[in-house]
C-alpha cells in the first residue's frame, strides 16, 4: 500500500490548497462495506454472495474460451458447441439469474418497511443539508449538516429539495435516495451500532457537488435523548467582553439575514441554523474540521473552498472582528 | 492465332475496356475537388477517422480527470473546469465517438460486404459526415473557451435550466447534439435501406452476412431511441429558452420526465454502441477460426432480443428516484434477462472457436481482451440490475468501473480487433504485428490496474462526478492506482496510434483475401480499387470466399452483373427484399459540394440559435433548405434517358422505380417511422403529466376547444385527400389535376395549421404560466411543423410536375410526398384527439 509514500505525498499537495487547507474526512467512515445498518448489512452479503458468483462464472466463461483458442483449438465435436450454447448460454443462465432475482428482490420490502416513530425532514440545499427532527411526541428541533440518530431503531428520513436533484447516501447504513424538488422521497435507516460515519451527496448537483458531506453520529437511545433536548434548547447567552462583541458583530455585519441563532435576533433561514454549531463535528456541509482557524477562514473565504457557494466572504472585516464573530460562533455548544 | 485463343484476346481486351470506363465514373476526385467526394470508401474513411480524432479528445479529457483524482485535495482542475471535463468526456465519448464510429465504419465496410458499389444516397451520407464534423467540433470546441457544459452528459434538470447555473454550454449540449442525433438519424436510415435493398443476387435474408444483421438491428433502435432524446431537447430547450416550464416543479412540470426520456434513449444507446462490436466479433472470429460462425440462427435471434428487450429497461438508471416497488421489480428483472441474449452471443463465439481451428493473431488477442473484460462488465451489470444493490452502487465508482468495463471491453477493443483485422482491406497494408502485441498487453494491464480497483472505490464510498476528495476515507491509493493504470492504457493506445499513423510507403501490399475470411469484402483489390466490386456476384452462401469456388476471379473477370459503366453513370444493384432477386439497377449520384454547403448551413441554424442571432439564424434556415430543395431537385428522383438497361448475363433491369420498389420510399418510410417515434415521446409528455399531475388537464374546458382543433383536422385531412388524389391523377396521366391539386392541398394544409394554432391562442393559453398550456403548444406546433412542411413538398411536386420532372410514369416525388402525408394526417388525428377530446374524458 505504500502508506508513508502517500503519506508524504499527500502532504506535498496539501501544501498546493490555496487557503493551505485539506479537507476533513474525520467525521467518520463511509463504506458500504464496513456496514453499521441494517439495509447496509444486508446489501453488503448480497455482494459478497455476488462476488463469489461472479468470479465462478467468469472463470468459466475465460477459461472455456482459452481452452478453445489457445489450449486446444479444434475441431471439435459440434455436438459439444450445441451443448455449450444450450446449456452455457440459456440453460444455466436462467436458474442462476432467477436465483438471484429473488434473492435481491425478497429483500426489498422489508428494506423499504416502516418507521418506528421518529422522523428526520433533510433538504438538500446546494451544499448542505436542512435538518428538522420531528419526534413521536410532537417536538420539531432544527439542525444542520449533521444527522444524529438512535442506534436499533428504524428512523424516517423525508428527503426533499428547493433547488436542484441531490441525493442523500450514507453507505455505512443503507442506500441512497434522490432528493428532487417538487417530490418528497423516504427513507428509512436502522442503525445497528454506535459511531460516527460520513454521509454525501451522490447526485451531481453543481460546482461544489464534491463539498456537500454530513457527519452521521449513531448513539445510544439515552443519549440521543440528551443531545435532543440540548439541540432543541436557545442558545446560551455571550458570557465574556469579546464574545458579546462577536455576537453584536454577528448582528451588525448581517449574518443573520441568512442564519438562525436561536435566542438571538438572528432569526434568518436561508443557510444552515447556526444555534448548536460548536457541537456539531464538521463545518461547512462535512468538509472543515469544526475548530476556530477553519471557521475562521471559512467566513473570511467562503467560496475559494466552496466554489459558486451563496454565503458572501467576509475577508475584508478587520482581523480583530473575524477573530471576535469566530469565538462567539465557536461558544455556540 | 487459333480461333479460341483469338477470343480470348478479344474478351481480355473488352475485359480491360470496361475496367477502364468504371475506373473513371468512380475515380475520386484530385485537388480540392477530394473533398466534394461522396463515395462510400472516402465519406466513410473520413468518418471513421474524425471519430477516432473525437475518441482521443476525449480520451486526454479522461487522463485529466484521472490527474485530479490521483490524490486528495488536488487542484489541477478548479471545480468549474473539472465539471466542464468530465460532462464533455461522457458527451463526446457517447455522441461523437461510439454511435458515429458504427455509423462510419458501416458506411466504409457495409457495401463492399453486400457486394454494393455504394450505398443507396450517397450524398446523404457525405451530408450526415459534414454535419457530424461541424457539430463535433462546435462541441468539443467549446471547452477551450471555458464555455463547455458542465452539467453532466446527463443533463439532469433543474440544475441545467437555471439559466444563472448552466450557462451557454448547456444550449451548446443541446443544440449541438440535437444536430449530430439528426445526422446520426440520417445515417441509421440509409444503413437500413442499404441492407435490406443493396444485397447481391441471391443473398436471401438469412444469407446476410452477421455485420449485415447487426446493421440492422442497430440502425432500428437508433431509429427509435434518439426520437426520444430529440424531444426532449426540445422540451428542454424551449424551456431554457422561451420558459416554458416542463420541468419545473413550481409550475406543474417535473424534472423526472426528462430522465424518463434521456433514459429510454440512454439505455439502448448502450446497446447501440455495444452490438455493432459485437458485430465486428462475429466477423472476426469465424475467420480465424476458419469455419462459418456457429449458431447463425441463435445469435441473430440474440442480437434481435437483445435489441428489443434494450427499450425496456431504462428505470434501471432511475432506481433511486423513489419509484414504486412494483416499478423497481419489473425493471429488475427485464435488466437481468438481458444478460440472457448477451450471453448467447458470447457463447456462440467460443462454439465457433471449438469448432473451428483457432489460429492467433492481434485482432483474437484484442478480441479475447474484450471477452475477458466485458464478461466481467456484464456480471457486474447483473449486480446493478437488482434495485438492492444499485441503491449502493448508483452513482459511485462502482457504476464507473462497471460502465467502463462494458464500454471499454465491449466497444473499444473489439473495434481495435476490428482496426488490426480491416486494416489491409482499407490501405491494402497491415499493421505491425508487434506493435500490436505491445499496444495490447499496455491497454489490457492498463486497463485492468485503472478501472478493477475502482469497483472497491465506489463501494468505499466514492460518488462519482467530485472534483476532489479528502484524504483518509480509504480512497487514496486506490485513486493513485486507477491513475497509473489509466496512463499505462493511454501508453497503449499511443502505440496503437503510431502504428497506424507510421508512413508504410515502403511496406509491400498484402495478398488478396489476408485473413482468408469468407465473406465478400475481401473480394478487394490490393491496393482497393474505387468501384468497390469489379462485378455484382450471384451469392448461393454465407461465406461465397470459401463456398463458392472461383468466386474471385469471376467477379475479376466482369462474369456477373454491372461490370460495365456504358453510360458513364455511377452505378449499383437494387434487390428485393427477402429473397435478394434483381428488382433495379440504381443510378446513384456523383461528387457534389452542395451537401458540404447544405450541412454547412444547418449547422449554423444551430451554431447561431445557440448563440441567439436570430437573424443570422433565419437567414442560415432559409439558405440551408434552399441548398436542400436544390440538392433534390438536382440529384434525386432524376428521370433516365432509357426506361431499362441490360447489366450482364442477360438480365435486363428498369433504371426507375417509384413507390414501395424504390429506395427513396423506403427511406421516406423509416424516416417517418423515426419521426413518428418523437412525436410518441411527445405525447408520453403529456400523459406523464397526466399520471402525476391531478390538475392536468386542469378541467373539461380549459384547452384549446373543440372547435378550432376539429377545423384544423378537416382541413388538414382535406389536404391530404387531396395530394392522394393528386397522386392518382398523375398515374392516369391526367398532370394537369395533379397541378390544381397540388397548390390547392398547400393552401388547405396551411390554412389547417393557422386552424391548429388558433385553438390555444384564442383559448387565451399562456405557455409560460404552466406546463398544461405548454404542453397544449407543444403538440400543436409540432403538428403545424409537420403540416407546414407537407405544404413545403406538395409545392415542391406542384414545381417537379409543372418543370416535367414529375411525369405519368415518372413518380417518384408524388409517391414519397403521399406517403409523408399519411404519417402528418396520423400526427394531426392523434395531436387533435389528445388536446380536444382527452380533456373531456379525463
Amino acid at each position: 500500500m505504500g502508506g508513508t509514500g502517500a503519506e508524504r505525498r499527500r502532504a506535498g499537495w496539501r501544501l498546493a490548497w490555496p487557503a493551505g487547507l485539506a479537507l476533513a474526512a474525520c467525521s467518520g467512515s463511509q463504506s458500504a462495506l464496513d456496514p453499521a445498518g441494517s439495509e447496509a448489512e444486508r446489501v453488503a452479503q448480497l455482494f459478497w454472495v455476488m462476488l463469489i458468483g461472479t468470479g465462478v462464472i467468469w472463470s468459466l466463461v475465460i477459461g472455456a474460451a482459452v481452452y478453445a483458442a489457445r489450449v486446444r483449438p479444434g475441431p471439435h465435436d459440434p455436438a459439444i458447441s450445441r451443448r455449450l450454447i444450450h446449456w452455457g448460454g440459456i440453460g444455466l443462465p436462467v436458474l442462476a439469474l432467477t436465483a438471484l432475482l429473488a434473492y435481491g428482490l425478497q429483500l426489498m420490502p422489508e428494506l423499504r418497511a416502516a418507521g418506528d416513530g421518529l422522523k428526520i425532514e433533510v433538504s438538500g440545499e446546494q451544499w448542505w443539508w436542512r435538518v428538522r427532527y420531528q419526534t413521536a411526541d410532537g417536538r420539531s428541533i432544527v439542525s444542520a449538516n449533521e444527522i444524529r440518530l438512535p442506534a436499533g431503531e428504524r428512523v424516517e428520513l423525508t428527503l426533499a429539495s428547493p433547488d436542484v436533484i441531490h441525493s442523500l447516501w450514507i453507505p455505512n447504513l443503507a442506500g441512497k435516495v434522490d432528493m428532487i424538488p417538487g417530490r418528497v422521497n423516504r427513507l428509512v435507516l436502522e442503525p445497528t451500532r454506535t459511531g460516527n460515519f460520513r454521509g454525501v451527496c451522490a447526485e451531481f448537483c453543481g460546482a461544489s457537488h464534491a463539498l456537500m458531506a454530513f457527519a452521521v453520529v449513531v448513539v445510544t437511545r439515552p443519549e440521543f435523548e440528551q443531545w435532543l433536548s440540548q439541540e432543541a434548547a436557545a442558545a446560551t447567552g455571550a458570557s465574556s467582553a469579546e464574545l458579546r462583541r462577536g455576537a453584536v458583530l454577528f448582528e451588525q455585519v448581517g449574518c443573520g439575514g441568512c442564519h438562525a441563532i436561536r435566542g438571538t435576533a438572528a432569526a434568518g433561514t436561508i443557510g444552515p441554523d447556526l444555534t448548536h454549531l460548536a457541537s456539531r463535528r464538521t463545518l461547512a456541509a462535512g468538509i472543515l474540521p469544526n475548530e476556530p482557524a477553519a471557521l475562521r477562514r471559512w467566513i473570511a473565504a467562503a467560496d475559494t473552498i466552496k466554489p459558486g457557494v451563496r454565503m458572501p466572504s467576509f475577508g475584508m472585516l478587520p482581523a480583530a472582528d473575524l477573530d471576535a464573530i469566530v469565538a462567539y460562533l465557536a461558544s455556540l455548544e | 492465332m487459333t480461333a479460341s485463343a483469338d477470343d480470348a484476346a478479344l474478351d481480355q481486351a473488352r475485359q480491360q475496356a470496361q475496367a477502364a470506363r468504371l475506373r473513371q465514373v468512380w475515380a475520386t476526385p484530385g485537388g480540392w475537388r477530394y473533398w466534394s467526394a461522396v463515395n462510400n470508401s472516402e465519406v466513410g474513411l473520413w468518418y471513421t477517422a474524425t471519430a477516432f480524432v473525437f475518441l482521443l479528445f476525449a480520451g486526454l479529457l479522461g487522463l485529466l480527470i484521472r490527474v485530479q483524482l490521483a490524490v486528495p485535495d488536488n487542484d489541477v482542475l478548479s471545480a468549474e473546469l473539472y465539471n466542464q471535463v468530465f460532462t464533455l468526456h461522457g458527451t463526446v465519448m457517447m455522441f461523437l465517438f461510439a454511435v458515429p464510429v458504427f455509423e462510419a465504419f458501416s458506411i466504409l465496410i457495409l457495401p463492399e460486404m453486400l457486394a454494393a458499389r455504394d450505398l443507396p444516397f450517397p450524398r446523404l451520407s457525405a451530408f450526415g459526415y459534414w454535419c457530424f464534423l461541424i457539430g463535433g467540433l462546435f462541441v468539443c470546441g467549446s471547452i477551450f473557451f471555458n464555455a463547455a457544459p458542465d452539467g453532466g452528459w446527463f443533463m439532469y434538470p433543474p440544475l441545467t435550466t437555471d439559466l444563472e447555473q448552466s450557462g451557454i454550454g448547456a444550449d451548446i449540449w443541446l443544440l449541438g447534439l440535437s444536430f449530430i442525433e439528426v445526422a446520426s438519424i440520417a445515417a441509421a436510415v440509409e444503413l437500413i435501406v442499404g441492407v435490406l435493398k443493396c444485397r447481391p443476387p441471391g443473398m436471401r435474408i438469412n444469407l446476410i452476412p452477421l455485420y449485415g444483421w447487426y446493421v440492422l438491428v442497430v440502425a432500428g433502435m437508433i431509429l427509435f431511441a434518439f426520437p426520444p432524446l430529440i424531444a426532449g431537447d426540445i422540451l428542454f430547450e424551449l424551456e431554457r429558452l422561451l420558459d416554458w416550464p416542463f420541468f419545473d416543479p413550481a409550475r406543474g412540470g417535473d424534472p423526472l420526465l426528462w430522465q424518463h426520456l434521456f433514459w429510454i434513449f440512454g439505455h439502448p444507446e448502450v446497446y447501440i454502441v455495444f452490438l455493432p462490436a459485437i458485430a465486428l466479433l462475429a466477423m472476426i472470429i469465424p475467420t480465424f477460426a476458419q469455419t462459418p460462425i456457429f449458431g447463425y440462427s441463435w445469435i441473430v435471434l440474440a442480437a434481435v432480443g437483445t435489441g428489443f428487450l434494450s427499450f425496456g429497461l431504462w428505470v434501471h438508471h432511475m432506481y433511486t428516484t423513489g419509484l414504486p416497488a412494483i416499478s423497481l421489480g419489473f425493471f429488475s428483472a427485464a435488466s437481468v434477462a438481458v444478460a440472457i441474449p448477451t450471453g448467447v452471443q458470447i457463447f456462440v463465439f467460443i462454439a465457433t472457436l471449438l469448432v473451428g481451428r483457432a489460429t492467433f493473431s492481434v485482432p483474437m488477442l484484442f478480441a479475447c481482451g474484450a471477452l475477458a473484460i466485458f464478461t466481467l462488465g456484464g456480471l457486474t451489470g447483473v449486480m446493478v440490475a437488482l434495485a438492492p444493490f444499485d441503491w449502493q452502487a448508483h452513482d459511485s465508482y462502482f457504476i464507473v468501473a462497471h460502465l467502463h468495463h462494458t464500454l471499454i471491453g465491449g466497444v473499444l477493443f473489439p473495434i481495435i480487433a476490428g482496426i488490426y483485422y480491416f486494416y489491409p482491406f482499407i490501405t491494402g497494408r497491415k499493421l505491425s504485428d508487434r506493435l500490436g502485441r505491445w499496444a495490447f498487453w499496455l491497454m489490457f494491464v492498463g486497463f485492468n490496474i485503472s478501472f478493477v480497483p475502482m469497483h472497491f472505490t465506489g463501494l468505499r464510498g466514492m460518488p462519482r462526478r467530485i472534483f476532489t476528495y479528502p484524504s483518509g476515507l480509504g480512497w487514496d491509493w486506490l485513486n493513485l492506482v486507477s491513475t497509473i493504470g489509466a496512463f499505462i492504457l493511454a501508453a497503449g493506445i499511443l502505440v496503437l496510434v503510431l502504428d497506424v499513423l507510421r508512413p508504410k510507403g515502403r511496406q509491400p501490399y498484402v495478398q488478396r483475401n489476408p485473413w482468408r475470411a469468407g465473406t465478400l469484402e475481401w473480394l478487394t483489390e490490393m491496393p482497393g480499387e474505387d468501384w468497390g466490386v469489379r462485378s455484382v456476384p450471384i451469392i448461393t452462401s454465407r461465406y461465397p470466399l470459401w463456398d463458392q469456388p472461383d468466386l474471385m476471379r469471376q467477379v475479376d473477370e466482369g462474369r456477373f452483373y454491372l461490370a460495365d459503366a456504358e453510360e458513364g453513370r455511377r452505378e449499383t444493384l437494387v434487390t428485393s427484399v427477402l429473397d435478394a432477386e434483381p428488382m433495379q439497377c440504381l443510378r446513384v449520384p456523383g461528387n457534389t459540394f452542395l451537401t458540404m454547403a447544405a450541412a454547412g448551413l444547418t449547422g449554423a441554424v444551430f451554431i447561431f440559435a445557440t448563440f441567439h442571432w436570430w437573424l443570422a439564424t433565419a437567414v442560415s434556415a432559409v439558405l440551408a433548405l434552399v441548398a436542400i430543395v436544390a440538392w433534390l431537385w438536382t440529384g434525386t428522383a432524376i428521370i433516365p434517358e432509357k426506361p431499362s438497361k441490360p447489366v450482364g448475363r442477360g438480365l435486363e433491369l428498369p433504371l426507375y422505380a417509384s413507390g414501395p420498389d424504390s429506395v427513396g420510399w423506403w427511406a421516406m418510410f423509416i424516416t417517418m417511422l423515426g419521426d413518428m417515434a418523437a412525436f410518441a415521446s411527445l405525447v408520453f409528455g403529456y400523459f406523464f403529466y397526466w399520471t402525476i399531475r391531478p390538475d392536468f388537464p386542469p378541467g373539461p374546458d380549459a384547452g384549446p376547444g373543440v372547435a378550432w382543433p376539429f377545423l384544423a383536422l378537416s382541413l388538414i385531412l382535406a389536404a391530404w385527400a387531396l395530394t392522394l388524389a393528386a397522386r392518382r391523377w398523375n398515374r392516369q396521366g391526367l398532370s394537369q389535376n395533379l397541378q390544381l391539386a397540388l397548390p390547392l392541398a398547400a393552401l388547405l394544409a396551411l390554412a389547417g395549421t393557422a386552424a391548429l394554432l388558433a385553438g390555444p391562442w384564442q383559448a387565451g393559453l399562456q405557455p409560460q404560466a404552466a406546463v398544461y398550456p405548454a404542453t397544449v403548444w407543444l403538440l400543436a406546433g409540432w403538428t403545424a411543423c409537420h403540416v407546414v412542411i407537407g405544404a413545403i413538398m406538395q409545392l415542391y411536386g406542384l414545381a417537379r410536375s409543372l418543370a416535367h420532372r414529375l411525369t405519368p410514369a415518372h413518380d417518384i416525388d408524388i409517391r414519397n410526398i403521399a406517403l409523408y402525408w399519411h404519417f402528418t394526417a396520423l400526427t394531426a388525428v392523434v395531436t387533435v384527439a389528445v388536446l380536444a377530446l382527452f380533456p373531456k374524458v379525463a
